[in-house]
This record gives C-alpha cells, sequence and structure tokens, in this order.
C-alpha cells in the first residue's frame, strides 16, 4: 500500500511548511494562478468546452457560472484533472502543467472540494482531515510499520479548525453526528489546509439549508482571506453575488464574460448566461 | 476525551457474552470451571482466526463465504506436502499458507480489477477450494503428519489449566491486528474504503490496493487456521472448515461488526467467536443435540444482523 510519502512533507513541524500565503486583497493587479488558453474537450460528436480561456488571479474569489451544457463542468473537471482537455493549455503559477487524474492535480497544490462524497461518516473529524496524508511517527514506528502519530494529527486538527473559525468543539467525534454543513465545512477545511495553491469547490452549498449554507460561505470567504484563491461552482445566484469577487460565465463551451458582481446585475449577468444579452452590450466597468 | 463510555455497538457483545455465561452457568455446574474455559477457547481457535480475516473483509464492506473452505485447502496443501515430499514442518506449513494467499490474491484480484460482488466471487471460491481440496486429497484424511506440525496444539499450563500454545497464538494474532487497525495508515485507510470508497479514493488512496492487501492478509490468517486445525485434529481433514465458514461471519455479525462496511471493532469479533463457542459449549453441557445449537446459531445471526441495520437507522 503506497500512500504519498507524508513523513517529512505532510507533517508539517512549526512553519516548516505554511500553505496559507497570508491575507491578500483580491484584484486586477494581483497575478494569475491558474490560466488556461484555447481548451477543447469533444465527447463524441459533442464539443463540451470550445476554446474556453480561463483566469484565476491570486487571494479572489472566482465564481463559475453557466448553464447546463455551458462547458462550467468540463472545465472544471480539467483544471482538477478529472479529464484531460483534447487541446489548449492550462497554466499553474505561469508554468504549463498537464494533469492526468486527480491525484496529479492535488500534487500540484490544487484541491477540490466535492458536493457530497467528500467525507467518510463512520470516522473521526482529525481522521477524515487526514485521510490519505496521515502523520505518521518518527523512525522505525512510522516509515516501516506507518504508525500514526494521533496526538499530533489530533493537535493539527484543532489548530487548523481554529485558523478557519469552524466551531466544533471535539475532533474525535464521527463526521456523521454532524449537521450536513458541519460535514462540508470538515471537507472544506481539509482541502484548504492541504492546497497550496488553489481550493476548487463544487456546488459546495447546494445540499445545505440557509443557515447552514452561510455557515459554508463565511468559511469559503475566510479560506480566500487566508490567501488561498477559491473557484466556486454554484447555481445559487444570491450565493455568487454575495460571496464572489469576479464571476466567470460560461457558455457554449467557452468564456462569454467575466463580471464584476459589484457592478453588474444579477439579471444582466443571468442574461450574459443564457445568451440574451452579449459582453459587448454590457457597460465596460460591469466587466472585471 | 478519552475517559468516554464506548458505544453500545462495543459493549452489546460482550453483555451477551456475559449474559450467555451467567445463564450457563445455572444449567450445568460443569461449565464455569477453568477446564471448561480452557476447552471453549480450544473450540474457538481455529474460527477465531479465520475470523480475523473475515472482519477485515467485512470492514470494506465485503464478504467472504470462501473462507472455511480455503482454510480446508491449506491444511490438505501442508499435510500433503510434508506426507508426500517429505518437507520439514515450517517449510510445508509455508506453502501451506501460501496457497491460501494465493486464494485470498483470487479473491481479491476478481473484486477489484474484475469488478464483481464479493458475494459472487467468493461462492464461486468456496465452490472451487471445496472441489480442489477434495480432488487434491483424494477425500482422505492425511495423518501421516511431521511431529513439527502438532507442536502449537499442546499445551502449557497456566495457574492449573491448561493453554494450547495455539491459543496462545490466536491471542497475539487478534491483539496485534487490532493495533494494526487502530493505530496505522492502512488500517485506517481499510475503514475508510468500507465507509465511502468514492471519498477514499477521492482523497488519493489506492482503493484497489487497499482491497487487494485486505484479501491477500485474510488468505494468510485462513492458512494460519489450517496450521491452526493441523495442530488440533493431529491430520489433515478434507472434511474441515465447513461449519467454521459460516461461524466466522456469525462471529464478526456477533462481534458488531457492520455488514456495511467501515464500522466495528476487532476485539468484537473475538468476543463474538467466544459467543459462538459457549452456546455449543453450554448446549452441550446441557445435553441439547447439535441441530438446536445450529438453530441457536442461526437466530444469533438474525438477531446481530437486525440490530446492525436498526443502530444504522439510528445515526442516518
Amino acid at each position: 500500500m503506497t500512500a504519498p510519502t507524508l513523513s517529512s512533507s505532510a507533517a508539517p513541524q512549526g512553519g516548516a511548511r505554511q500553505p496559507w500565503g497570508g491575507p491578500a486583497a483580491a484584484g486586477s493587479g494581483q497575478p494569475l494562478v491558474i490560466q488556461a488558453k484555447g481548451l477543447v474537450k469533444r465527447y463524441g460528436q459533442v464539443t463540451a468546452l470550445d476554446g474556453a480561456d480561463f483566469e484565476l488571479r491570486a487571494g479572489e474569489i472566482l465564481a463559475v457560472i453557466g448553464d447546463n451544457g455551458a462547458g462550467k463542468s468540463s472545465l472544471i473537471k480539467a483544471l482538477s484533472g478529472a479529464t484531460i482537455p483534447d487541446e489548449g493549455q492550462i497554466f499553474l503559477d505561469g508554468q504549463p502543467i498537464r494533469f492526468k487524474s486527480p491525484i496529479d492535480a492535488r500534487r500540484a497544490g490544487i484541491e477540490t472540494v466535492y458536493q457530497d462524497l467528500a467525507v467518510a461518516p463512520a470516522m473521526t473529524i482529525a481522521e477524515n482531515l487526514f485521510l490519505g496524508r496521515e502523520i505518521l511517527r518518527p523512525g522505525f514506528l512510522g516509515r516501516v510499520l506507518r504508525m500514526m502519530d494521533k496526538k499530533k494529527m489530533l493537535s493539527e486538527s484543532i489548530s487548523r479548525m481554529n485558523d478557519l473559525k469552524v466551531g466544533i468543539r471535539s475532533m474525535t467525534q464521527a463526521v456523521e453526528t454532524l449537521s450536513g454543513g458541519q460535514r462540508q465545512c470538515v471537507a472544506v477545511a481539509r482541502a484548504a489546509a492541504f492546497a497550496q495553491h488553489v481550493v476548487i469547490m463544487d456546488e459546495p452549498t447546494a445540499a445545505l439549508g440557509v443557515k447552514e449554507g452561510n455557515m459554508v460561505l463565511e468559511l469559503i470567504r475566510r479560506v480566500r482571506d487566508k490567501g488561498l484563491p477559491v473557484i466556486l461552482i454554484s447555481h445559487n445566484m444570491p450565493h455568487v453575488f454575495e460571496i464572489a469577487d469576479r464571476i466567470h460565465i460560461a457558455r457554449l463551451g467557452k468564456r462569454a464574460a467575466v463580471v464584476n458582481p459589484k457592478v453588474i446585475s444579477m439579471s444582466d449577468t443571468v442574461a450574459v448566461m443564457t445568451g440574451a444579452k452579449l459582453a459587448e452590450e454590457l457597460p465596460a466597468e460591469a466587466l472585471a | 476525551m478519552k475517559a468516554k463510555l464506548p458505544p453500545m455497538g462495543t459493549l452489546g457483545p460482550f453483555i451477551a457474552l456475559l449474559l450467555a455465561c451467567a445463564f450457563f452457568a445455572t444449567q450445568s455446574d460443569r461449565f464455569l470451571t477453568l477446564q471448561n474455559f480452557s476447552l471453549i477457547l480450544q473450540q474457538v481457535m481455529v474460527v477465531g482466526t479465520i475470523a480475523i480475516g473475515q472482519t477485515l473483509i467485512i470492514l470494506t464492506a465485503g464478504i467472504d463465504l470462501s473462507c472455511g473452505m480455503i482454510m480446508a485447502l491449506g491444511s490438505i496443501v501442508m499435510t500433503k506436502m510434508a506426507a508426500d515430499f517429505g518437507l520439514s514442518a515450517p517449510v510445508a506449513i509455508a506453502l501451506g499458507i501460501g496457497a491460501t494467499a494465493l486464494f485470498g490474491l483470487v479473491n481479491g484480484l476478481l473484486v477489484t480489477k474484475a469488478k464483481l460482488p464479493p458475494f459472487i466471487v467468493t461462492l464461486g471460491t468456496l465452490n472451487i477450494a471445496f472441489a480442489i481440496t477434495q480432488l487434491y486429497s483424494g477425500s482422505q484424511t492425511i495423518t501421516d503428519i511431521p511431529e513439527g506440525m502438532n507442536w502449537l496444539g499442546q499445551s502449557l499450563r497456566i495457574g492449573g489449566t491448561n493453554v494450547l500454545y495455539g491459543v496462545i497464538l490466536m491471542l497475539v494474532l487478534y491483539l496485534v491486528t487490532w493495533l494494526a487497525l487502530r493505530e496505522t495508515a492502512p488500517g485506517r485507510h481499510i475503514y475508510a474504503v468500507g465507509n465511502s470508497p468514492e471519498a477514499t479514493r477521492l482523497t488519493g488512496i489506492s482503493t484497489d490496493k487497499v482491497l487487494l492487501g485486505v484479501y491477500v492478509a485474510a488468505g494468510v490468517f485462513y492458512g494460519i487456521a489450517s496450521m491452526l486445525s493441523v495442530a488440533r485434529i493431529g491430520a489433515g481433514d478434507p472434511n474441515a472448515g465447513q461449519t467454521e465458514n459460516l461461524d466466522a461471519i456469525t462471529a464478526v455479525v456477533l462481534g458488531g461488526t457492520s455488514l456495511f462496511g467501515g464500522r466495528g471493532i476487532l476485539i468484537g469479533t473475538l468476543v463474538g467467536a467466544l459467543i459462538v463457542g459457549v452456546f455449543r459449549n453450554g448446549l452441550t453441557l446441557m445435553g441439547v443435540s447439535s441441530v438446536y445449537q445450529i438453530l441457536v446459531t442461526g437466530i444469533l445471526v438474525i438477531l446481530a444482523v437486525a440490530t446492525d441495520q436498526m443502530s444504522r437507522k439510528g445515526v442516518r
């Protein structure tokens, strides 16, 4: 059983590895973290991506919206390594990259939070946070017997959850004892804790009630404030407008526009999404 | 947070064992003696060892119907190797365990690579292992075995009672495997696969490797059980393993491990195996015919599965 080599890299010993670059303000002056140019993905006769471009800036929450079949999920799959685009290029911090699997993307520092599926219900919060990246004991016990350093995993869990102000008291309680929103917070916190570059969230609030959804939104904002850029895929327009710094609108396998939610109205955004309005018809300040 | 009471799922089997003991103690004055407990442990030794492997598989949400037959095959391979080729006991035993591990590997490959359900795979290998055992042994018991193979069937006197070396070996295996499941990363991955294979895969763990490892490890435990069986009977018996086959699953379920995977504690399986052993032994002491013992075992399994189902509903 080959677990990732975590004895050194996944053991965050006092600042040896700090995934969060510190607070950063979103804005156009920020460098590009992920850039994609001319992505094409065909499934038989269907062209899911038809030369799509994509840009994610440092320290921002970029919402990705689009109708069904707009190429939104194909785009995200390409960025998270779940599919390999037929054409086009992806750059991470300016370096061209090619992911063959989600595992590759994870190794490159891109973590994805999935809508459900994300946690092992009967296992504890601490175990879930470190699943597949357990902190092992030093020496023979860890390297050969693969024994975990449970104390350290527990204290790390507490400090990471505190960092993100997730108000869950006991890290040794099973995830299934949590509410849906708290579970999603565990998944988000795990991604945020291990992502070096980017967190991708696929409909993180879709299955949640209003209060629980807000709890997750708050957490996403804190992840951004820690300096990690977030790509948020969501159908929920109020959520998108509440939290996004910029909105990427996917349409017909391309990028129709990137808009500024502080300027543009929700109805104009939907109009671009459905094709009722072209990006050129929008006022210049609405574009981001 | 250490001083928490274990949940009912952990205590339940233990309470059931105590109640069963209390009941049989009132029914027979021979029940509550050290010799009798030593006998129960001897009777539980083989099925208890098989049940360790079975627990690992059930934790991954699988099941192994072939466990007892693989154990029988292992005992025939090791005794035939010694009898036919004059191999020394350790070499013959190693070959027998190799054969059971190979069968575990076949089960594992069919489950992971051919993506067949474990129930069907092991229903097939149950019959295949039985047939190979009968063909290879010519349906004959192999009694011409080297002295070294009996060693684990010898006993050690501890505090006025005899304890078989094999029983000690079984208890050590339980302890080591329990610790491995609790304290090591691969141990936790077994639980994770049973909990949610999809979530586990997405964290970068190779679920196929975990499953393959589990089926091969189970095969090794069955091989060790073969060795214990040979030591206890003093022969290679092609018809061994037939009651152990279902008793092992019974022990796991009575021990509180969920058939849906991902939940359970290995020590519970030991308690489950003891429950089966205590019932068999107690009913025998009461002079109840063996058919009723099978009846009672059947009822116990259904009760245990029903409890499992109900407790799952409680937590969603």
